[in-house]
């Protein structure tokens, strides 16, 4: 066939017409992407039947209800339970990405001894053979007192088997650590009688004077102060904040009074003088002291002193007290920040004496004396001679940083064995450097940690424990929650993720291998056996509803506010070291402060303001920033009595002059986690601890810090 | 199939006086949405956050500053005069991003994407998040992932989808039990996460949702601005860059003026003229 000029054109125009408006072209870009990006390296979730089933939240004190996503049995998404008389269908970051910790990387896969410094994966029996055989040896010797249990906190009932652990063993040295609850209790005990906790009734206060306390920061159930602060709104109800710095709290509040850092103890004394001046607080069952207090604060906490000490004007001392007792139901707080570290008695005292002079106890909307939650029976643990010449022998300490502290001094080893549970002082207390120093001188640690942390790295032998996700565990609420309800975690894996195990287990297998007493003290065959019968009359209701609420609204009876460790005017906590500033801690939602790290997706929603690469930033006012020539995200030399640290620098109008802020949560060293792990500076590298005398709480609330340009 | 024959148009309004920063909207995002991560992600350029929390301040010197936090979400987009032309969708050539006009969400098809981000150019609000590699989890991470949301490839962008498959899932449902879905059975993951109630997430076309009750939009077209439709005729709410007329369904509330000022860019004594002009057009409404 012959191609001529004109059919040329043609089918050539006729083929690009053709092109133009077939869809082949796009077609086959459209394809080419689909199938260029259908990598079979990108993960098809298997699909099946959904399933929502409840569990409770360990991962901090708030014990908040939460619901579990399953697709056939596997956990996909973390929410909060509507209507969970704790956080009623909130959640934090944290719990929502529980998950996380599930398949954590830093996870400790299974039991695992130390052998010349590497750890050596064992089997279960092995592993608690070892420490029984360990033990068994201590108290033949008669050094049963020779072993020290450290515990996250001493509530429910897996704390409750080390404690019983430690009874029947022969060692009054189970301490439990620094806590919001622990501070509470301690506070109650000091003022109101033992056994009792002190829950703040938020939701229904109209004026609450927050000394401090991150109410959004993470204070105390942090779901249920989310709650109470955003119903604020609608109630009309006033928010007063008492920070050196406008934290997130601060931020929300009606009014925030910035305080020089370390003086809220002075400021809550200071309005104690001007309600007794006035005669305008509440008489009250005021015991022993009342009188020699009345005279020691009007003497020491004049307004014109408290004005000095912690830079509010006198005036507005005045006003706030008046405010406060004009209220209708007004509440004090006290716990800076998470309130848990770093914090003194003589603070939570006054702020809670400020509670009981405007006649605030046990009224709606006011603070609550509640009696602890008692809710498990245990029967009595059998104590053998070993066991009672334990019990008889005064603790070596009465907190974790004082026994330290003890540790560190002494020359021959204070303790032979160490139990860690849940806790991890080698990052979470003050001077890590000397916890760490003291901690190796035990000869013999056991870990019942989770993950591989700095303390777990620390230890001999551990014996991981299975997360809140794959195990039974009473969850009791607690941290300032104005009622008592207890929760029950359910395994949300069909098998636990590694080789681990309840620690409420691995404490029966151990009490078992010892044989004698201790095994008689542990007759049963499972935690989870354990825990349906020591729960009791609750069981039933807590196994079917998931959750028991014990006790809610103002307790009935009336307190008596005992003013005899006030009335001795106690001294403050004051800092330590030199320079121009004071640098303090402070609580970062989207960080976890102790246990566990952070997870990689709360990580991610840190600031860059705070996180930069694997710097951390510090806030500083741009006004000291300027005088010390720093520039905005430049570097500079962070220098306390414990070292200089590397750190950037972050402009800061909402902090005061003088005062550098540091996040805590940062700085881990983790086995395999480079997200949390190996970023920023620990605070509490930079801070030394300061024990407050007749508590025993490290009350260092900070350090004074010098920062030059690096 | 469509059972539903009424158009929905999902909305949200997020109260920036109750947001706090806690950061649980962004985690619960991420969970819901197989979200990956990274070793370092303090690069807020290359981070993927389908929901971000901004912080704000109003810029005043110690001790009057003021701190606020905006959460960012996509703000599904109806263009101009609400017509579904959006920003984004306009500009895709490939005709992965599309407005749905029975919802008013603005989807994204991974696979149909080819990563030329000329949708993320678009976008006033930076809401879009290119995937510069490939998802990585740690070994056996994968066993949480959801299979409700595909997990996406390097090269390909992504974005907040209003929990899309949580409308499906809802939907489905509805249509198996014959009736049309409730407000609370399709609520997105950052809604339903806000330990403080501050998002508020419903269909802008039922007067019944409390979404709407709070916003009151206005139906008919701005009388300043014949692109904007949808004003709010509550003082306290307002739209980020509302001017451009890419007509938002997500409202923000503050009754702090500050915060309300940082939704926009104003010349010297514009704002003073707004807010005149809000309060005369809100007094019809």
């Amino acid at each position: 066939m012959k191609v001529d000029r004109r059919s040329f054109l043609g089918l050539g125009l006729g083929a690009a017409a053709g092109i133009a408006v077939s869809p082949v072209a796009i077609k086959l870009t459209d394809d080419s992407s689909i199938w260029t990006q259908n990598w079979p390296w990108t993960p098809v979730p298997e699909d099946g039947e959904i399933t929502y089933d409840h569990t409770a939240c360990s991962l901090c004190p708030g014990s908040c209800g939460l619901s579990v996503r399953r697709i056939k049995g596997r956990p996909v998404k973390i929410e909060g339970i509507d209507g969970y008389p704790v956080n009623n269908g909130g959640a934090c970051l944290h719990g929502i990405a529980g998950l996380q910790y599930l398949y954590d990387p830093s996870r400790v896969k299974t039991p695992m001894k130390k052998e010349n410094g590497r750890f050596k994966a064992i089997s279960w029996d092995a592993a608690i053979s070892l420490v029984a055989e360990k033990l068994k040896d201590l108290r033949r010797k008669k050094m049963s007192s020779s072993l020290a249990c450290i515990t996250g906190s001493d509530k429910g009932s897996v704390n409750a088997l080390f404690k019983r652990f430690m009874d029947a063993y022969g060692s009054a040295n189970a301490l439990s650590m620094p806590s919001l609850e622990g501070n509470l209790a301690l506070t109650a005990a000091t003022l109101h009688g033992a056994d009792h906790t002190i829950g703040f009734d938020l939701e229904n206060s109209d004026f609450i004077l927050s000394f401090g306390a991150g109410i959004i920061d993470g204070w105390g159930s942090p779901v249920a102060c989310f709650q109470a602060n955003a119903s604020r709104k609608e109630r009309h109800a006033k928010l007063f904040q008492i920070e050196p710095r406008l934290s997130n709290t601060a931020a929300l509040a009606d009014k925030w009074i910035p305080i020089k850092p370390g003086t809220e103890a002075d400021l809550a004394l200071g309005i104690c003088a001007v309600l007794l001046n006035k005669n305008i607080f509440t008489p009250g069952e005021f015991g022993t002291g009342f009188s020699r207090f009345t005279a020691m604060v009007q003497k020491a906490y004049a307004p014109a002193k408290v004005e000095a000490t912690t830079g509010i004007p006198a005036a507005q001392i005045d006003a706030l007290a008046q405010a406060f007792v004009k209220a209708d139901m007004p509440v004090a707080v006290p716990g800076r920040g998470r309130g848990d570290y770093g914090q003194s008695l003589r603070e939570f005292a006054a702020v809670q004496t400020l509670n009981a002079l405007a006649g605030r106890l046990n009224q709606k909307g006011g603070a609550f004396v509640m009696a602890a939650a008692d809710y498990l029976s245990f029967p009595e643990a059998v104590m053998d001679m070993t066991a009672e010449a334990g019990a008889g022998k005064d603790k070596l300490a009465a907190t974790v940083p004082q026994f330290f502290d003890t540790l560190a001094a002494s020359s021959a080893p204070a303790v032979n064995a160490l139990f860690v549970y849940n806790a991890n002082p080698c990052y979470t207390l003050h001077n890590t450097a000397e916890i760490k120093k003291a901690i190796a001188k035990v000869p013999f640690k056991v870990s019942f940690s989770s993950f591989m942390d700095e303390t777990a790295m620390e230890c001999d032998v551990i014996l991981p424990a299975s997360t809140f996700l794959e195990r039974l565990e009473d969850v009791p609420s607690g941290a300032g929650l104005s009622r008592t309800v207890v929760g029950l975690s359910r395994p949300m894996v069909k098998k636990t993720v590694f080789n681990t195990k309840n620690p409420g287990d691995a404490i029966i297998m151990l009490a078992k291998a010892m044989g004698g007493t201790v095994a008689e003290s542990f007759d049963w065959d499972s935690y989870d056996q354990c825990l349906e019968s020591v729960a009791g009359d609750i069981w039933d209701t807590l196994s079917d509803e998931g959750v028991i609420v014990l006790s809610k609204g103002a307790p009935n009876e009336t307190v008596a506010t005992d003013f005899s460790f006030l009335s001795a005017n106690p001294a403050g906590a004051g800092t330590t070291g030199q320079g121009d500033f004071t640098l303090v801690a402070i609580d970062n939602l989207r960080l976890a402060g102790t246990v566990p790290a952070a997870s990689p997706f709360a990580i991610k929603t840190v600031s860059d303001k705070v996180l930069l690469n694997k710097d951390i930033l510090v806030d500083i006012n741009p006004d000291s920033a300027k005088a010390k020539g720093l520039a905005n995200g430049g570097d500079a030399k962070l220098t306390t009595a414990l070292g200089t640290f590397k750190v950037k620098v972050n402009f800061d109008q909402g902090i005061m002059p003088g005062v550098i802020a540091m996040a805590r949560g940062l700085g881990h060293t983790l086995a395999n986690n480079p997200f949390a792990g190996g970023k920023g500076v620990n605070v509490n590298d930079t801070i030394g601890p300061m024990i407050e005398e007749g508590s025993g709480l490290d009350a260092a609330f900070g350090t004074k810090a010098s920062i030059s340009r690096a | 199939m469509i059972h539903d024959k009424k158009a929905h148009k999902f909305g949200m309004v997020i109260d920036l006086d109750k947001c706090t920063g806690c950061g649980s909207c962004m985690v619960s995002c991420m969970s819901e949405n197989n979200i990956p991560f990274k070793e370092d992600e303090s690069n807020k350029l290359d981070t993927l956050t389908w929901m971000r929390v901004f912080k704000l301040t109003n810029g005043k010197s110690f001790p009057d500053t003021e701190v606020a936090y905006l959460p960012r979400p996509c703000q599904h987009c109806g263009g101009w005069g609400d017509h579904g032309h959006s920003p984004c969708v306009s500009v895709c050539p490939a005709t992965a991003t599309d407005y749905g006009y029975d919802t008013g969400i603005v989807s994204q098809i991974y696979t149909r994407c080819f990563g030329c981000r000329y949708c993320m150019g678009a976008c006033p609000y930076k809401a879009r998040y290119f995937n510069w590699w490939d998802p990585k989890w740690p070994e056996g991470m994968e066993n949480y992932l959801s299979p409700n949301v595909s997990p996406r490839m390097r090269g390909v962008v992504e974005k907040c989808s209003f929990c899309y498959h949580r409308y499906q899932l809802a939907r489905e449902k509805a249509y198996a039990e014959e009736r049309e879905i409730e407000e609370m059975e399709y609520q997105t993951a950052c809604t339903t996460a806000c330990p403080s109630g501050a998002i508020i997430f419903g269909d802008l076309n039922n007067p019944e949702h409390k979404v709407t009750q709070i916003v009151k939009p206005d139906p008919h077209p701005d009388a300043m601005n014949k692109h904007v439709v949808g004003k709010s005729r509550n003082p306290y709410v307002f739209r980020l860059l509302e001017r451009l007329g890419t007509n938002p369904k997500v409202y923000y509330m503050s009754e702090r003026e500050w915060v309300r000022k940082a939704g926009d860019n104003y010349l010297e004594g514009e704002w003073d003229k707004k807010k005149n002009h809000h309060g005369s057009s809100s007094s019809h409404g």
